[in-house]
């Protein structure tokens, strides 16, 4: 540790109706709306503001293209600290990390990291991909839908290498839905069966559409400081007692090994020795699960079983509401929302359950350790926290 | 439109060897292995010490899919399509298409075929007997 010791002091999320946002607005006023609220937790507002952290699609090619500077401009602050690091849906884990670095070295007193889409609003979603230049020359011109296409390479060798089954990934499907049942602000809440998402559509063998993440806007925001500014703050601060990050390939074909999550090994590894914690402290687990697989390949990776157990691991309701290993508590990028960019979701949603904060029906007794995670690209990169509370 | 590739100088020899029928992979001249796509330093030791070599063809099926829904309304009259991830008999892997009408499954041997697409050939790969 270094001289100060960063904490999430703040937290917030935009409502979304039918998986839009409730009240309509840009990605810039979507960011500005969670902002305002998740400093205003913390008892900051946007004047104390030093670090500004942000990724996304938006505005690109356009404004978006230097989103830390459009965003500073458009809320009215003038940041020292920049960081547009973008490794995909984990980006938001991976500010995390270096918000807590420059906090600890007193190189940035109040982070503000934040994210915002109307990808639903505005359907601007497709599967198309990347222009068909410099790596993806080679990958695009295949058509493959990008990029559950990529997941479901994935998928199919797992399957082959250890006889995981379509039935083991519809189960982290129900799970996720179980628990966006007892969510009120979840996108998908009607019962689901393991049947129902065998029968849905295939999208690309072997993942059908019930194995995908939802489509839908949102926005999030969290709030960094030291823990000496976080006293006045009304909830309490979540401490960041270990990170790591970590990217193999962004083209599919080049994952060194399909069927392991490479990313996950590296970063969940380094977030466990840095944190001194062994996976029994883990109280609570928020994986970023843009797919069936996604969930269960990270499962593997970060050691909560072993690799090719994971259809098994995730099983006779386990992960589900009342099982014994939590996950994924808000419903998931499955059930609850997924914008374009998860990972900041993973971050909130860890932080309410450790201040227990959430729905009695959903909220996890005691939770004092909590692991998030988060995957970006094509199983591309890992970014792990794990957080705590006193 | 289906997209096509937009070669640069360090691709371009790779896209025109396709159109002579042949499968060009970048080989490290100092720890001997072959790479794919081509690059300008061996991703494996680094070494700037690069030249091109003809690949056989051959190969199997490391992974594949069968894409139900297509990348864009480019490709919606080839659904269903097979989309594979190839390792290639000298090591490196490389997406393509899976033809014909036979069962796909991992570890099957396929051999290279080239299909003109547009003014550009891509290699796909066919099921081979063995
Ligand atoms: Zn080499």
């Amino acid at each position: 540790m270094g001289m100060h010791e960063p904490v999430i002091v703040g937290v917030a999320d935009e409502p979304l109706v039918n998986g839009k946002v409730a009240r309509p607005g840009s990605p810039l006023q979507i960011q500005a709306r969670c902002a305002k609220a998740a400093l205003r937790q913390a008892g900051l507002d946007l004047g104390d503001v030093d670090g500004l952290f942000t990724a996304g699609m938006w505005g690109v090619p356009g404004v978006g293209q230097l989103p830390t500077v459009t965003l500073a401009e458009y809320l009215g602050i003038r940041p020292t600290l920049h960081d547009g690091t973008n490794i995909g849906g984990s980006a938001f884990e991976a500010h995390v990390a270096h918000a807590a670095l420059a906090i600890e070295t007193g190189k940035c007193n109040v982070a503000l990291i934040v994210y915002g889409s109307a990808q639903r609003s505005e359907m601007s979603r497709n599967l198309a991909g990347r222009p068909a230049s410099l790596t993806m020359q080679f990958e695009t011109p295949w058509g493959l839908p990008t990029p559950v296409g990529g997941y479901a390479l994935a998928a199919m060798r797992h399957m082959h290498d250890y006889g995981t089954r379509p039935e083991d990934l519809a189960e982290i499907a129900v799970a996720a839905r179980k628990w966006a049942s007892l969510n009120p602000a979840a996108t998908r809440r009607e019962p689901m069966t393991v049947d129902d998402v065998l029968a849905a559509p295939r999208i690309s063998t072997p993942l059908g559409l019930l194995d995908c993440c939802l489509v839908t806007d949102g926005g999030g925001a969290v709030v960094m400081t030291r823990a000496s500014n976080a006293r006045g703050a009304s909830l309490k601060p979540v401490h960041i007692r270990g990170y790591g990050q970590a990217a193999t390939h962004w083209t599919i074909a080049a994952m060194p090994d399909l069927s392991s999550l490479t990313a996950a090994e590296m970063a969940g590894r380094r977030a466990f020795d840095m944190a001194g914690v062994s996976h029994d402290d883990i109280d609570l687990v928020e994986i970023y699960d843009s797919f069936t697989i996604t969930t269960l390949m990270t499962l593997e990776a970060l050691g909560f079983c072993k690799r090719g157990e994971g259809g098994g691991f995730v099983g006779k309701g386990r992960i589900a509401p009342g099982g014994a290993f939590p996950l994924n508590t808000n419903g998931g990028g499955l059930s609850y929302a997924h914008p374009g960019m998860y990972g900041i979701f993973l971050l909130i949603e860890a932080v309410r359950q450790m201040r227990g904060e959430v729905e009695p029906e959903r909220q996890v007794h005691n939770v004092r350790t909590a692991l998030v995670h988060g995957t970006g690209g094509t199983l591309s990169s890992g970014a792990t926290c794990i957080l705590s509370v006193d | 439109m289906k997209p096509s590739p937009i070669a640069d100088p360090g691709t371009e020899p790779y896209w025109e060897a396709l159109k002579q029928r042949r499968i060009l992979l970048k080989r490290c001249r100092s720890c001997e292995k072959p790479h794919f796509y081509p690059r300008e330093l061996c991703p494996h030791c680094y070494s700037d010490d690069l030249d091109w070599v003809e690949a056989s063809g051959k190969g199997t099926v490391y992974s594949y899919t069968v894409v139900h829904r297509p990348a864009g309304p480019a490709y919606a009259d080839d659904v269903p399509y097979t989309v594979a991830v190839i390792e290639l008999a000298e090591g490196p892997r490389m997406m393509s298409w899976i033809t014909g009408d036979d069962e796909v499954r991992i570890g099957a041997h396929v051999k290279a075929t080239f299909v003109t697409v547009g003014d550009i050939v891509l290699p796909m790969f066919e099921p081979v007997s063995g």
